[in-house]
């Protein structure tokens, strides 16, 4: 098959995509198909016009790949594409708008509250924030809603530090959310085609549980794959992860991020795309199943070209 | 053009990942982060001013210089030319090197001088010398942002000493000397950029010059002085070197031909007592051999010619006319609650935001407005620097560099006053309000008073904007 590998862009996780590109690119070759590496810049949709491909894997992440956008042009030139749909990426991307959806399918998720700017700078908003501590405590979790890696995303230990990580959060979206924090372990599902991989654990080093950056980073955080769960604990944690992939309408693949509190579950974002380079969850969640990454990208290939029922 | 035959590597599996995991050594832990090693990749974009990097321009260099220059080399010397040199570099090049140090006030003999592959280099090689796993290295707040990697790499404890107008606290690194010989421990050197300083563009006093040289000599104490910029003066007096003051026992030298001449000829050196000269002649040896015999020529025709100074002279009015350009920008554009500092040299300029503003999270809002600059966060080894930033005037024309702050003002007023809509809403929480009162002293974590009036001057930065 002649498959286009759609990579780069312009969001800050251009150096991510760039990496899943080049190595799913790389396992696409040995696969034995035609790959046509499309740089997504102002030349993309021509190339793409031109060429024709069978198939365009999509291999970017943020704004702008993940968001639905890349996928409305591919559905425009009629060229199928791998991984969820316009409407999935567009409510996968959006942290405030998932939340509500995985609310009102009974998916539980951290409470939150969301803001954009216009309601602090000209509805003065900033008066509502005195009713949080009662509805969210502290220390609470501040999150651009929109954006992929662990940039923008602050702790708020008390009222002194909500300014300024409102501050640091709209700095990469105009509508943040302010979340209540739940203490618990890190868990990541990743979800091919309809079926759970095995449940990843991410465990930061001691000192560094407060701090996101180091938790993308080979030697600070350790993974557990699959994560060591009761057999209650897993088919709770891989119902909620199911659930939030089926009520946000992913398909082809998409990872589920939670947080297994004492309480249970919570999930806490779904990425449409997400990363597939060497250190990235989904790969390895795929290998501890049994299935190698050339297998992966074949099979999310697969579920790309086979007509769904979504 | 058909590309060459070549293999992909087959990419690792996580388990293969895992494997090299398990092989890497200790001080590789200590990589920057990959968020902001992440950011950084986008600020390359072809579209972005970029205000982030260090670069010299040199789109000034005589293209006919270097052609006939490099024709001379393949014509007369073509075999040396391509041949392996010796690990301490070229007597001809160290000839250059000792004009340039000439022309500074300093006299080293030449035996004490080693041709390095840049000033990084030499920087590196000293690590290698010096710094065991643990051992204490004091520098600047904020410094080199270069030198943080190679710190880090030999492992070394590293301290920053606060910086105000007049260049490294004194005061306070007296203080610490004194808190380390309780301890029991002894720097292994420190490392200072006394002229034009990167990243915050201060030049340190002659008393303090003179005072820390002191110190060196009664402790027996290295100094490492790192000086790319000096010759690039724009205006005031100069001042000697460290090297020079102490005569070369206790100060070890570090210079480069990137500033003066080319980065692309990665050419710097290193100038050090005999003992020490010896261990990093070693640490040269195993790291590369040599530094590039061809470009050692290059440089070696270049000042032949004995125009060099000349040339400087044309870098210092371009470089002088874009600082002010930059300065003018920043007083039009900035908001009052942001201050700067203004160098008499070299390239950079250090801004210091309130502190509520995170400078790596503006770069990011700044990033879609196709702006870069280097986060503050950079210059320090323990998070500190969050709200200040680097600015590089050198590398970009007037007009790029107007266009470049009127840019980043917009966005950092944007987020001064998003700010006061969250903190001065009449009935926010009261904590809130108690944040702002930190914006009467913008910038880096204030010292104690009592430091402050041994040492004089305000920590910096200082504020200079309009209105302020």
């Amino acid at each position: 098959m002649k498959v286009a590998v759609l990579k780069g862009g312009r969001s800050l996780e251009r150096g991510v995509s760039l990496r899943s590109g080049a190595r799913v690119e790389d396992a696409l070759e040995r696969l034995g198909h035609e790959v046509l590496a499309l740089e997504a810049d102002g030349e993309m949709v021509k190339h793409l016009a031109a060429a024709r491909p069978d198939i365009a894997f999509i291999a970017m992440h943020g704004p702008g790949g993940e968001d639905g956008t890349a996928q409305e042009l591919l559905e425009i030139l009629g060229i199928s594409f791998t991984g969820p749909g316009v409407a999935a990426c567009a409510r996968c991307i959006d942290k405030v708008l998932a939340k509500h959806e995985l609310r009102a399918a009974g998916i539980p998720t951290p409470d939150w509250f969301a803001f954009n700017e216009t309601a602090f700078r000209e509805l003065g908003a900033a008066d509502a924030l005195a009713g949080l501590e009662d509805r969210l405590g502290f220390p609470l979790v501040v999150k651009p809603s929109r954006g992929g890696s662990a940039l923008g995303i602050k702790f708020a230990e008390n009222w002194f530090d909500v300014p300024e990580a409102l501050v640091s959060a709209f700095s990469y979206d105009d509508r943040v959310l302010l979340e209540r924090f739940v203490d618990g372990r890190e868990l990541a599902v990743s979800v091919l085609g309809d079926e759970p991989l095995p449940v990843v654990e991410v465990i930061p080093q001691a000192g560094d549980s407060y701090d996101f950056e180091a938790r993308y980073e080979i030697g600070r955080t350790s993974f557990v794959c699959p994560a060591e769960l009761s057999a209650e604990e897993s088919a709770a944690v891989v119902e909620a992860a199911l659930g939030a992939y089926r009520a946000l309408g992913c398909s082809g693949f998409s990872r589920v991020d939670l947080i297994l509190a004492a309480d249970g579950p919570q999930v806490l974002e779904v990425n449409a795309i997400p990363g597939l380079t060497d250190t990235s969850l989904l790969p390895q969640a795929a290998e501890a199943a049994g299935v190698p990454f050339e297998q992966l990208i074949e099979r999310i290939l697969d579920l790309a070209m086979a007509p769904t029922g979504t | 053009m058909s590309e060459p035959p070549h293999r992909r590597r087959a990419h690792a599996s996580s388990s293969d990942l895992e494997r090299y995991a398990g092989l890497f050594a200790e001080r590789t832990r200590v990589m920057r982060s990959s968020a902001m090693r992440d950011l950084m990749a986008v600020t390359a974009r072809p579209e972005v001013i970029s205000l982030a990097g260090g670069l010299p321009d040199t789109s000034t260099f005589p293209p006919q210089t270097f052609a006939a220059q490099m024709t001379r080399i393949a014509q007369e010397s073509a075999a040396e030319a391509l041949q392996y040199g010796p690990t301490e570099g070229f007597s001809e090049t160290v000839d250059c090197i000792v004009e340039v140090m000439g022309a500074e006030g300093m006299l080293p003999d030449p035996d004490d001088v080693i041709v390095t592959t840049g000033g990084q280099q030499a920087i590196d090689l000293l690590c290698k010398a010096l710094v065991d796993p643990g051992d204490v290295v004091i520098c600047e707040a904020p410094t080199y942002p270069g030198a943080i990697p190679v710190f880090c790499s030999y492992q070394a404890e590293t301290i920053q000493i606060e910086c105000d107008g007049e260049g490294m606290r004194i005061a306070e690194l007296e203080d610490t000397l004194e808190r380390l010989d309780v301890e029991g421990r002894r720097p292994k050197f420190i490392y200072s950029v006394p002229t034009f300083q990167n990243p915050a563009g201060v030049t340190m006093s002659l008393a303090r010059r003179r005072r820390l040289v002191e110190i060196a000599r009664s402790r027996e104490l290295l100094v490492v002085e790192d000086n790319p910029y000096g010759l690039l003066r724009f205006g005031g007096e100069p001042l000697p070197p460290l090297y020079q003051l102490d005569g070369g026992d206790f100060v070890i030298y570090v210079g480069t031909f990137s500033k003066i001449l080319s980065p692309g000829i990665r050419l710097g050196w290193a100038v050090a007592p005999p003992p020490v000269m010896e261990k990093v002649v070693l640490g040269k040896q195993a790291a590369d051999l040599c530094s590039s015999t061809l470009t050692q020529y290059f440089v070696r025709e270049y000042f032949a010619e004995g125009r060099w100074r000349e040339y400087i002279e044309s870098l210092t009015e371009l470089y002088r006319d874009r600082r002010d350009a930059m300065i003018e920008a920043l007083r039009r554009y900035f908001p009052p609650q942001a201050s700067w500092t203004e160098p008499e040299g070299g390239l950079f300029i250090w801004a210091t935001l309130p502190p509520y503003i995170d400078t790596s999270d503006l770069l990011a809002k700044a990033l879609r407005d196709d702006v870069a600059f280097v986060p503050g966060q950079a210059a320090y080894v323990d998070g500190r620097g969050r709200n200040s930033m680097r600015l590089n005037f050198s590398g970009s024309g007037e007009d790029g560099l107007r266009e470049g702050i009127r840019r980043i003002g917009r966005v950092v007023e944007e987020q001064v006053e998003l700010y006061s809509a969250l903190t001065n809403s009449a009935t926010s929480s009261a904590p809130a309000q108690a944040k702002e009162s930190d914006m009467d002293s913008p910038g880096l974590p204030r010292p104690g008073v009592a430091e402050s009036e041994r040492d004089g001057g305000d920590v910096l930065p200082f504020r200079k904007a309009e209105g302020a």
